[in-house]
């Protein structure tokens, strides 16, 4: 993993699912291991069910903002939310997203219709370099509760190899940075996710 | 536990959001007082130096408004103590009038004005570029690059503020704000929390007489502060090339990964401009004499490009300089790498292939994901009970800014025109007046406080004919719950507080006819609003309900959710009327899911089949 050289990730979010506890750690562990790291995001209405995007850009960039057709690795926690951030994207781009579906608004009410769950993934298939899709939800609860999505998805990006980031610097943050009583499910759930990713690729 | 930003180890590194890092400079800075009215993307400065409050000297105060956050500071700098001033972009109109003459009063202990811009309006109802009011009022600004050189500049702005005897603008922008990045920390300052105010009224009472001379003084500091302008480290120049970039802001750092991206670092000299009012005439010319040309990089309005040109004319250089242009830079919206990187490639005409997108025009219509009310939230039973009220007679809602603005879009459809803090009250008088239409406002309980008391003044004096609803939900909920004079400051395990009812206001004001709802109660709330609807002249409705997600937070939401059981008969008015997101539809059948559900109960009231009843313990 060269550290000079720039990656940038975009996390793409629902309000709620965690997506900006996903950063810090990610953010913590960069600055754990010495590697240059900047983000911004996008929080506004997080808790009024918007979209949270996440952009980190690890090594050596001075910008906090990732362009469209830039992200290195696109992760999105939610299927249609991954498809709606495709822009930020290129044939070179590696895509992990969670398959299990949150209904907008207007998709509950029966005005619009969320597209099928095997569409999107031959669309971000067809367009990027390589999708790791799979029911992270499912492998939240399986790690102990349904909000440590975000910690399966963090083990499975770093799985990829794309992050200039070792496991073992990521989990050392979730041990020390994260809230004591959720520590063993987050561990859990990150090697739930990790082994999931090693097992798609 | 000690708050993180009071940490006293210089040199220790931590991973800051912009906001925490500005609150950090405060802290080194040895500020004593702030104030401020809460604004994205400002708010969290304010509510790390709320929090610091609790634990050291500093006074820290949520202020009714902008206007009232400046006065309070510029009275605390001049008995000498260094205060800070947080608002985002739109406060500042809000305190221009301050701002304007407290220019020619000048300050004594340092203070800072932080402006927090928002180009692109990610929560904004416009993104006016602040730096003019930097040449409105002949104050300095500063303005960083980075999440660590917003923490430097704090600090460094208290000092320009005291050696000038100025206010400091330091003006900011979302992506400073709401980035994160890795921040050294230095030695914090002793604060001096007590002051003394010294008599001086031919320097403080602006009489026409006074304010002749400090203006005399003001224009003096403004050519003192160009020169230090000129020879601050925060302007500075990068490269020797000939291709000139001048830039600010969260441009620069576009520029400096441009410069890289483009290997064009032999060619290119980059002025970075961080004290960027005065401009700096002398560094200015002297920059534009070493280049063939010059790239202006700046977002929003041309602010340094007109200054730059205007220098270019009294050098008597003609040499290209360019920025808002069709073929480079736009006045919309934010920049980002990739544009700044493609204009400068056009610009200075080097060969460059933009990134490559996917082409999506095969993708279906998605389904969009607009912030909504809350699952339980008490503006949406209030929307309910005044449309039904309202219903059969055509309405206009003139209504403000906050969490209730999201009920514009439908179904509440419950909003016609906002425009900024408080002018719902005002719109209301002009609507009823000129149209024959029913008005009904709707403003919430801070923004009542902020801007909204003035409006009612004047509609009961005009005697107008309206129904102002104040959307009480005991918190301003939309910037995360910060405190106002409305709010019980107990809750929060504070004492020391007064607490102003907005109902005793209301009714000392004189509108004629008040009346307090529960909007819960849908049936009561609905005849309420009726009532007030056939009142002529100025009513007052005044929804009492706490905000669901701060109720959460105090531990006292009784949350039970409910179901939608077998009587249910399709009538769907529950989810087509009420647009809460704990409906959805599985096969056709209507269900709530109980996760999201608060049991707030409006939607079993208005079944009518009964249908919708609580879940069972």
């Amino acid at each position: 993993m060269n550290q000079n050289q720039t990656t940038r990730l975009i996390i793409v979010a629902v309000g709620g699912q965690g997506n900006l506890l996903a950063s810090r750690v990610i953010g913590e562990a960069a600055l754990a291991s010495n590697v240059p790291v900047r983000m911004s995001e996008i929080h506004g209405m997080a808790q009024r069910g918007g979209v949270v995007e996440s952009a980190i850009v690890f090594g050596n960039a001075e910008s906090t903002i990732i362009s469209d057709g830039e992200a290195d690795i696109l992760v999105g926690f939610e299927p249609l939310e991954t498809l709606r951030a495709l822009n930020k994207c290129n044939p070179q781009t590696l895509v992990i997203t969670n398959l299990s579906p949150l209904s907008p608004a207007t998709v509950s009410a029966g005005k619009s219709v969320y597209p099928g769950l095997k569409e999107i993934q031959r669309l971000i298939r067809e367009k990027t370099a390589k999708l790791i899709a799979f029911d992270a939800a499912a492998l939240a609860k399986e790690a102990g509760s349904v909000l440590s999505v975000n910690m399966v998805l963090v083990g499975a990006m770093i799985q990829t190899g794309v992050l200039p980031l070792t496991a073992e610097s990521v989990k050392e943050i979730i041990r020390t940075k994260t809230k004591e009583r959720f520590v063993d499910v987050n561990l859990a759930a990150f090697e739930l996710g990790f082994s999931k990713a090693d097992a798609s690729s | 536990m000690t708050h993180k930003l009071l940490t006293d180890g210089p040199g220790e590194k931590m991973m800051l959001l912009g906001n925490e890092a500005i609150a950090r400079g405060a802290v080194e800075a040895g500020v004593a007082f702030a104030s401020t009215y809460p604004g994205t993307p400002s708010s969290e400065i304010s509510l790390n130096l709320f929090q610091i409050s609790k634990q050291t000297d500093l006074y820290f105060e949520y202020s009714t408004n902008e206007k009232v956050a400046l006065e309070v500071s510029a009275a605390a700098a001049n008995a000498g103590v260094r205060a800070m001033c947080i608002m985002k972009h739109v406060g500042v109109n809000v305190a221009a009038d301050v701002l304007m003459t407290l220019a020619y009063i000048g300050v004594k202990g340092g203070l800072v004005i932080l402006t927090a811009d928002d180009p692109f309006m990610f929560s904004s109802q416009n993104e006016q570029d602040n730096r003019y009011y930097a040449k409105l009022s002949g104050l300095p600004m500063l303005e960083p690059s980075s999440v660590a050189e917003a923490k430097e500049m704090v600090p460094r702005a208290f000092d320009l503020s005291e050696k000038l005897g100025e206010p400091v603008l330091l003006r900011t922008t979302t992506r400073i704000n709401h980035s994160t990045g890795i921040v050294s920390f230095g030695q914090v300052q002793t604060p001096q929390t007590r002051g003394d105010f010294t008599k001086d009224p031919f320097n403080y009472v602006c009489v026409p007489a006074v304010s002749r001379k400090l203006h005399v003084r003001l224009l003096e500091n403004m050519d003192r502060a160009e020169e230090l302008a000129a020879a601050s480290e925060f302007n500075f120049v990068e490269g020797d090339g000939t291709w000139g970039v001048i830039c600010n802001g969260v441009s620069y750092s576009y520029v400096a990964d441009a410069v890289q991206d483009l290997d064009i670092g032999d060619r290119t000299r980059v002025l970075r401009i961080g004290f960027s009012h005065p401009v700096p005439g002398s560094l200015i010319k002297d920059f534009l004499k070493a280049c063939d040309k010059v790239l202006v990089v700046e977002e929003g309005e041309p602010y340094m490009e007109e200054a730059v040109k205007a220098f270019a004319q009294e050098a008597g250089l003609t040499l290209p300089v360019r920025g808002k242009d069709k073929d480079l830079f736009s006045r919309l919206y934010e920049f980002d790498p990739a544009l700044v990187r493609g204009a400068m490639a056009r610009f200075f005409g080097v060969p460059y292939s933009p990134p490559v997108t996917p082409d999506l025009s095969d993708l279906p219509e998605l389904p969009q994901r607009p912030p909504n009310l809350c699952a339980g939230c008490s503006h949406r039973a209030t929307y309910y009970a005044v449309k039904k009220a309202a219903e059969g007679s055509d309405t206009i809602y003139p209504s403000d800014i906050g969490c209730y603005t999201l009920g514009f879009l439908p179904p509440l459809s419950m909003a016609d025109f906002v425009v900024c803090m408080g002018a719902s009250v005002g719109a209301a008088c002009g609507f009823s007046k000129v149209t024959d239409k029913k008005v009904v406002a709707f403003i919430g309980d801070s923004t009542f406080f902020h801007s909204g008391m003035a409006g009612l003044v004047n509609a009961v004096f005009n005697n107008h004919n309206f129904t102002l609803v104040i959307l009480d939900n005991s918190t301003t909920a939309m910037t995360g719950h910060q405190p106002h004079p409305g709010v019980d400051m107990t809750d929060m395990n504070m004492d020391g507080y007064g607490r102003v009812s907005i109902e005793a206001v209301v009714r000392a004001i004189g509108a004629p006819h008040v009346t307090v709802i529960k909007p819960f109660k849908v049936k009561k709330s609905i005849e309420a609003v009726r009532e007030a609807l056939e009142f002529k002249g100025v009513s007052v409705i005044i929804s009492r309900e706490a905000c669901t997600l701060y109720a959460k937070s105090l531990n006292r939401l009784n949350s039970r959710a409910f179901y939608v059981s077998d009587k249910c008969r399709h009538d769907r008015g529950c989810l087509d009327d009420l647009g809460c997101p704990a409906f959805y539809l599985r096969n056709e059948q209507v269900m709530i899911d109980p996760d999201l559900c608060v049991g707030c109960a409006v939607c079993a009231q208005l079944c009518p089949e009964n249908a919708i009843l609580p879940l069972k313990a």
